[in-house]
């Protein structure tokens, strides 16, 4: 079967979903963005940009991924089947790679050997130098120097790929600030340069494309779920959300189906500390309507419009921000958007590991964790897909930090075994 | 669009037109509000008032994504001082009070929907505020700011760059009710190596076409000589992050406005 690219109702002409998305940006990225709405319009129907994709996911990227029947946290949990979409299989090690391949490919068929990418733990920026090293593309990742200190790995990884890594020192040297610098180089080098967005945000066409790219999971969820359980429908989705990409990739292909064959759609928002600490990154719970990165969003900002920096144990969800679509979704009752916290997160890792023998990403734990009281609720004959957006490599040196601190704090006679037999018990 | 000309886009105006009949160039230096500190801002801005047509004063914002290393990092330090969306009103509030001078405030929109669209539109016409820039509003994104802001006295004033098309330059400067900012270069704020005009005439005179409104040039502008080359060209010279540099370098404001200023006569 050949790839067919989705065409959903969504957004309107204007780049709209809803009230949400848009284009606030500067004039002289106006232009480009016609263009790149253009190209892409024109390579959505090329069989020839699309073999190419096909044959790209499914030779370097290894999809379809697996639907995994979680037997044994089934059982733990007590209620609903629990199914992992296992993105964690994809080259690279998450989701990031569907997209950044597309938008490669989109570079190469507009003349551009320029590619720029901004990236948050490292991922996305892994992702976007690999796709650049495969095609043989220059490739500048823009990362916050608060990250690079924490995720020397991946920077390494970066720069063998051929990428340059640009250290990012303004505003709190994170995610948001590389994205900033991004679009600082897009609005300089915009004549021969493409930015490789790594999420369903920032200006139109970007959150449609992204979706799009990413739609792949869901129809992928479908077929495999006929072939398992006879139905294309599972009872709910459980998917993490920080820009929203993985999440929306899941949901999309179920989300403008009529509401009577819609199964749940719930995004884990990571809360962090608790959303009345201030120091979490859910937009949806603890956020308001905003403009960040030239999109209207629900957005973490203080009553004069600064930004509040977020926070969360995992660095792919510690965006202040949250894609247009997932607004709507929101706002719409399409889907809806739970917080998990920091602690939770690290609990459903420890949980998956341990009955599973799969280390999620600490981003897609917060789903585990999600689906294991859901499962409760829906009951035995109920059945949930989660998303398993990552492998969680990436975070086993941070994990082994934070069990460690618990065990120093006030539980000094334990050792981490006995932690995580707690989580267990 | 309103048929008759704001309060804020009539005073606008005439300062431009007083800078022509001089056959000079209209000045305008560009200040972040409450840099280097609440306290010293003012000062800084009586300097270059002395010298400019019209000033315009940014609000700081924590991701300023038109901008400069330079803007970005006197923002940053406005905002740790207390200096944002409201308080910068109130700066502007105090400068009318001892200043006859055109001001407009550049924002991003953000604070804007924070604090309220029309909240802030009352704040500015309170202030004494003649018009906003607005650097990252493409002007069919939202048509109610513009609305609002003539209802509240305000002109508006939206961008153009090298890479816009001849519709984009229609539609923005149909928009447009104070003047037209045109950006010398792709790129952000910041002054540059040898600015040369390049682009420049290219776009005025695609400006021109469809322009109502004075056509002002930006970025890149930062010494008497860039600033004799826009303004054979352009109706309006505006500089910023030269000024921003001097202030944080400790050197006379003053005294650079006043050579830029003369950089303006033709």
């Amino acid at each position: 079967m050949s790839l067919t690219l989705p065409s959903y109702p969504q957004p309107d002409g204007r780049g709209r979903f809803g009230r949400f998305g848009g284009r606030y940006v500067p004039e002289t990225l106006i232009p480009a963005l016609d263009e790149l709405e253009a190209a892409y319009r024109e390579a959505k129907t090329d069989p020839a940009f699309l073999n190419e994709l096909d044959r790209l996911l499914k030779e370097f990227v290894g999809r379809p991924s697996p639907l995994y029947l979680a037997q044994r946290l089934t059982d733990h949990a007590g209620g609903a089947k629990i199914y992992l979409k296992r993105e964690d299989f994809n080259y690279t090690g998450a989701h990031k790679i569907n997209n950044c391949l597309a938008q490669a490919l989109l570079a190469v068929r507009m003349g551009k050997r320029r590619v720029i990418a901004e990236t948050g733990a490292g991922q996305h920026g892994v992702a976007s130098a690999t796709a650049a090293a495969l095609l043989g593309l220059d490739c500048v990742v823009y990362m916050g120097a608060e990250d690079i200190r924490r995720q020397a790995l991946n920077v390494f990884r970066m720069k063998l790929l051929g990428a340059e890594v640009r250290e990012v020192t303004s505003g709190t040297a994170t995610l948001k600030d590389a994205t900033n610098e991004a679009i600082r180089d897009w609005v300089t080098n915009v004549r021969d340069t493409f930015y490789i967005l790594g999420s369903v945000v920032g200006p139109h066409p970007y959150p449609a494309m992204v979706r799009d790219f990413q739609a792949v999971i869901g129809e992928e969820v479908k077929v495999q779920l006929e072939a398992l359980e006879g139905r294309i429908t599972p009872d709910a989705i459980v998917a993490c959300v920080g820009g929203g990409s993985n999440a929306i990739g899941i949901f999309a292909p179920y989300a403008y189906l009529p509401e009577s064959e819609r199964p749940r759609l719930i995004g884990t928002e990571a809360a962090g500390e608790g959303v009345e600490s201030g120091r979490h990154a859910a937009s949806v719970a603890g956020g308001r309507v905003g403009v960040l990165h030239g999109s209207m969003m629900y957005l973490l900002n203080d009553d004069e419009g600064q930004i509040v920096p977020p926070h969360s144990i995992s660095a792919g969800l510690d965006y202040p921000g949250i894609g247009p679509e997932h607004c709507h979704y929101s706002e719409t009752g399409v889907a809806e958007y739970v917080p998990v916290t920091d602690a939770q997160a690290l609990e459903a890792l420890q949980l998956l590991t341990r009955l599973e023998g799969i280390i999620p990403a600490l981003e897609s734990a917060h789903a585990i964790y999600h689906a294991v009281r859901l499962a409760k609720e829906l009951g035995q004959g109920g059945v949930i897909v989660v998303n398993l957006s990552g492998r969680g490599d990436k975070d086993v040196a941070e994990v082994m930090r934070l069990l460690e601190m618990e065990r120093d704090q006030g539980l000094l006679d334990k050792d981490v075994e006995q932690v995580i037999q707690e989580v267990l018990a | 669009m309103t048929a008759t000309l704001t309060r804020g886009a009539e005073r606008i105006h005439a300062a431009f037109e007083r800078a022509k009949q001089e056959d000079r160039a209209a000045f305008m230096p560009f200040m972040t509000a409450g840099y280097p500190s609440a306290a010293e801002f003012p000062a800084v801005a009586d300097a270059l008032l002395a010298h400019a047509d019209l000033l315009e004063v940014g609000i700081p914002y924590s991701d300023p994504l038109g901008d400069g290393p330079t803007i970005q990092r006197a923002s940053e330090q406005a905002l740790a001082g207390g200096t944002s969306t409201r308080r910068t009103l109130a700066l502007v509030k105090e400068l009318r009070a001892r200043h006859d001078t055109p001001i407009v405030v550049m924002t991003y929109v953000n604070p804007i929907y924070a604090v309220g669209p029309r909240q802030f539109m009352r704040l500015a016409q309170d202030a004494g505020v003649d018009g906003l820039i607005l650097p990252d509003l493409p002007p069919d994104q939202d048509l109610e700011i513009a609305d609002l802001a003539a209802e509240h006295g305000l002109a508006v004033t939206f961008l153009i760059a090298p890479t816009s098309t001849p519709e984009r330059v229609k539609l923005v400067a149909d928009a447009c009710t104070g003047f037209l900012y045109a950006v010398s270069v792709t790129g952000v704020t910041g002054a540059r190596e040898g600015t040369a005009l390049g682009e420049v005439p290219a776009m005025l005179a695609l400006a021109r076409e469809y322009a109502r409104v004075p056509v002002a040039v930006g970025f890149g502008v930062k010494d008497a000589a860039t600033a004799r080359q826009v303004a054979q060209v352009a109706d309006g010279v505006v500089v910023g992050s030269a000024f921003v540099n001097a202030v944080g370098a400790g050197q006379d404001v003053g005294a650079l406005a006043a050579s830029i200023a003369e950089g303006c006569r033709r």
